[in-house]
């Protein structure tokens, strides 16, 4: 499997600095810095409601964080917009030109019928501008850059840097099959465009059958070999769990996000998947942050063990450390009685 | 669920084992299948207009025509299943690029435009107006991307309305009420259509709607209609497995909105007219009515959905009247079923809604969505123990 490893000058693949979550006047996450070097499984753990699965929303690009931000091996991707309020005047600049160019021909020349071609220019370009301001191509990216704008990366944008994640609650496609199911996965790996589809060009057609025997390949890593023709939800519990890291992996990730892989599974479920986890990291080289109830789980398998609470991180280190930490036991078992 | 399968298992062999040869055969070459199936469907059905009762009611020319104006619904219906049925996006405006699609030929192709007189021919045109309704279908899509459900038809509602009512009051371009006559009928290495003539435009009807069809098929299979569907299932999944949502949902109103340019350009260049109250709510009602009645999702099912909604409405309505005129029902001789036809399209959505809400000819996706008990039980029943499917060992 061809996951990319990360940048050799900069070893850490992802670097949240001072990441701030706030929900009105509720701060979700709370300055959290967070470090995961290449092939590592670094766990994020805490008690139920100290904002775990919100950094990881914010990491994936699903929110914007209030503050501080996100380095993903080596780039810039997620932080607070900035200047947001300039960029309608970037989307109207290009139209305001054009207008002004209409009125000085007009006065020039007053042909009536160059005016309204530079009028029509200038709505045509208003359009452009606000279509781009949707589709967000390369080109308008660097315009707003140019213009101090900065807007934090999609989670779509996440994955085609090379993100996967899997979900607390399972969110598979319910009604498309496994096989389906993994290849949306293999999204950002395809290069067929609507006009290969009309034209069912060769290549097109070429690289939908290679998705459907690679689909399969990761079916077979997560065990869920000869399933590829059923559908996500008539899946037992343990296999849809399955099905989502198959579908995370199909992105072919350098660092992959579980949100509690194991909720809900029985003790050799766990087992199993605890192994796959480890596996992942070892035999294709991925990074994985995992959010995790489970101690035995966590204890296993982390270089790395960060502890939140109330939003704030309280603990970080090894899982020796972290376990022997006495602020870590008060947050679990509370403040002993005085 | 066992007695369905019972009936199944006792069904003769070699009767299923054709049928499911027929079926891959028709799977893998599916362009080939769908040009043959219109070759035979296009030659049948004037054919048997030809044999009572069908002959009794009109003449086979009358009833090649109206083919050609269900043709147009076909069209337009398949245009709004990529919208509706794969990326589930509900639009309840979608004559307006009907309208777009017919007053871009008529701008084009008509010498009582009141700003320009041009004659560009009508092949050509229908691309033009297919990229013309395409780009407006863009242009309603980009500020609809971040509602749903309600709100998303709530807007395309407006977007419906607001189109006819430009064409109808900017009156120095459009001629306002009157709309624009005279536009130049369509003609083939100099054969010229004629109004007198129904056929040739049959024939390019059918071709048009075949291929329409493998293009769509050819969508729904691709990368591109996988992504539709996964937005469809679970947008902030697709996502985050890197379905770019945006571009996925404006591709879709796009596509879509193409296929009613089509029709569009069509319609002006066979009625040689349009005026903005061809483009009512009611035709977008009537579009969607018939993606629902023939089966959300299922291009072959949306188009025969397509196919008896505009026959049932525009002859068999049309033919109550004298029937029991000349029976001389009392009561019911009294009735003008025409126009009744939106109770009837009432009656007949509350009782799909309520026997078979996936539609005549479900896609069985569809079908797996609204019928999910069944599909847990089959699940249990044939799916294997959970802990006995071993992970893979390392």
């Amino acid at each position: 499997m061809s996951a990319a490893t990360a940048d050799p000058g900069n070893g850490t693949i992802l670097r949240a600095h001072r990441v701030t979550k706030a929900f009105g006047g509720l701060v979700a996450v709370k300055e959290v810095d967070l470090e995961i070097p290449p092939t590592s499984i670094v766990s994020l753990i805490g008690p139920n409601g100290a904002g775990k699965t919100t950094f990881f929303n914010v990491i994936a690009g699903i929110l914007d964080p209030t503050s501080g931000h996100v380095e993903f091996r080596g780039d810039r991707m997620i932080a607070r917009p900035i200047r947001t309020w300039f960029e309608p005047v970037v989307w109207v600049t290009p139209s305001v030109v054009a207008g002004v160019i209409s009125v000085l021909v007009y006065l020039a020349t007053a042909n009536a019928d160059a005016t309204a071609l530079a009028v029509l220019a200038a709505i045509g370009l208003l359009i452009v501008m606000f279509l781009a301001a949707i589709v967000r191509p390369r080109w308008y990216l660097r315009l707003l850059a140019t213009a101090g704008v900065f807007r934090s990366s999609r989670p779509n944008d996440m994955v085609k840097a090379g993100m996967g994640r899997t979900f607390q609650n399972i969110r598979l496609f319910a009604n498309m099959t496994a096989l389906e199911n993994v290849q949306v996965g293999m999204h950002t790996k395809m290069r067929a465009n609507a006009a290969d589809a009309l034209l069912s060009t060769p290549r097109a057609r070429a690289e939908e059958k290679a998705s459907q025997a690679r689909a399969r390949e990761f079916l077979g890593i997560v065990g869920l070999r000869g399933r590829a023709g059923e559908l996500a939800k008539n899946l037992p519990y343990g296999d849809q769990r399955r099905l989502e890291l198959a579908r995370a992996l199909a992105s072919e990730p350098t660092l992959l996000l579980l949100d509690e892989p194991t909720a809900g599974m029985n003790p050799r479920e766990t087992a199993q998947m605890t192994q796959l986890i480890d596996r992942l990291r070892r035999d294709l080289g991925i990074s994985i942050l995992l959010i995790e109830h489970d101690m035995k789980v966590v204890m296993g398998i982390s270089d790395r063990i960060y502890v939140l609470d109330h939003g704030e991180l309280i603990s970080q280190g090894s899982p020796d450390a972290v376990r022997a930490d006495p602020r870590v036991i008060e947050a679990y078992l509370g403040k002993p009685a005085s | 669920m066992t007695a369905s399968a019972g009936a199944a298992g006792t069904r003769p062999q070699g009767f299923r084992g054709m049928r499911d040869r027929a079926g891959t055969l028709a799977a893998s070459h599916r362009s080939i299948t769908i040009i043959v199936g219109w070759i035979i469907v296009a030659t049948a059905l004037p054919l048997l207009m030809l044999v009572p009762p069908f002959s009794t009611f009109q003449t086979q020319s009358l009833w090649i025509d109206g083919f050609t104006n269900a043709g147009v619904f076909i069209l337009l219906a398949l245009g709004l299943n990529v919208v509706v049925g794969f990326a589930g996006l509900l639009d309840l405006g979608y004559a307006a690029f009907y309208a777009i699609g017919a007053y871009t030929y008529a701008f084009a192709a008509s010498p009582t435009v009141p700003w320009i007189s041009l004659h560009v021919p009508f092949w050509p045109m229908l691309l033009v107006g297919a990229a013309v309704a395409a780009m407006f279908g863009l242009l309603l899509g980009a500020p609809t991307l971040r509602l749903r459900g309600d709100y998303l038809a709530i807007v395309t509602l407006g977007f419906g309305e607001i189109v006819p009512a430009v064409f109808l009051n900017a009156d120095k371009v459009t001629n306002g009420t009157n709309g624009i006559g005279g536009v130049y009928k369509p003609d083939l290495f100099g054969y010229q259509f004629t109004l007198g003539n129904p056929v040739p435009y049959y024939i390019a009807m059918v071709a048009i709607i075949a291929i329409v069809m493998i293009l769509v098929y050819r969508l729904q299979d691709s990368r591109l209609g996988r992504a539709w569907m996964a937005v469809r299932e679970d947008e902030l999944a697709a996502a985050s497995n890197g379905v770019n949502t945006v571009t996925t949902k404006l591709l879709a109103f796009a596509l879509g909105a193409s296929t009613a340019g089509l029709a569009g350009v069509f319609t002006a260049s066979k009625l040689t007219f349009v005026s903005p109250d061809q483009f009512s709510f009611a035709v977008s009602f009537t579009i969607l009515a018939m993606v629902v009645l023939g089966g959300m999702g299922n291009v072959w099912g949306v188009a025969v959905g397509a196919f008896l909604l505009y026959t049932i409405q525009s002859v068999l309505l049309k033919q109550l009247n004298p029937f029991f005129h000349t029976l001389n029902v009392p009561f019911l001789k009294d009735i003008d079923f025409v126009q009744y036809q939106f109770l009837l399209y009432g009656l007949a959505l509350v009782l799909m809604m309520l026997l078979r809400p996936e539609g005549l000819f479900p896609s069985s996706r569809r079908r797996r969505e609204l019928h999910t008990e069944v599909d847990e039980y089959v699940g249990d029943e044939l799916g294997p123990d959970p802990s006995s499917s071993p992970m893979e060992q390392s």
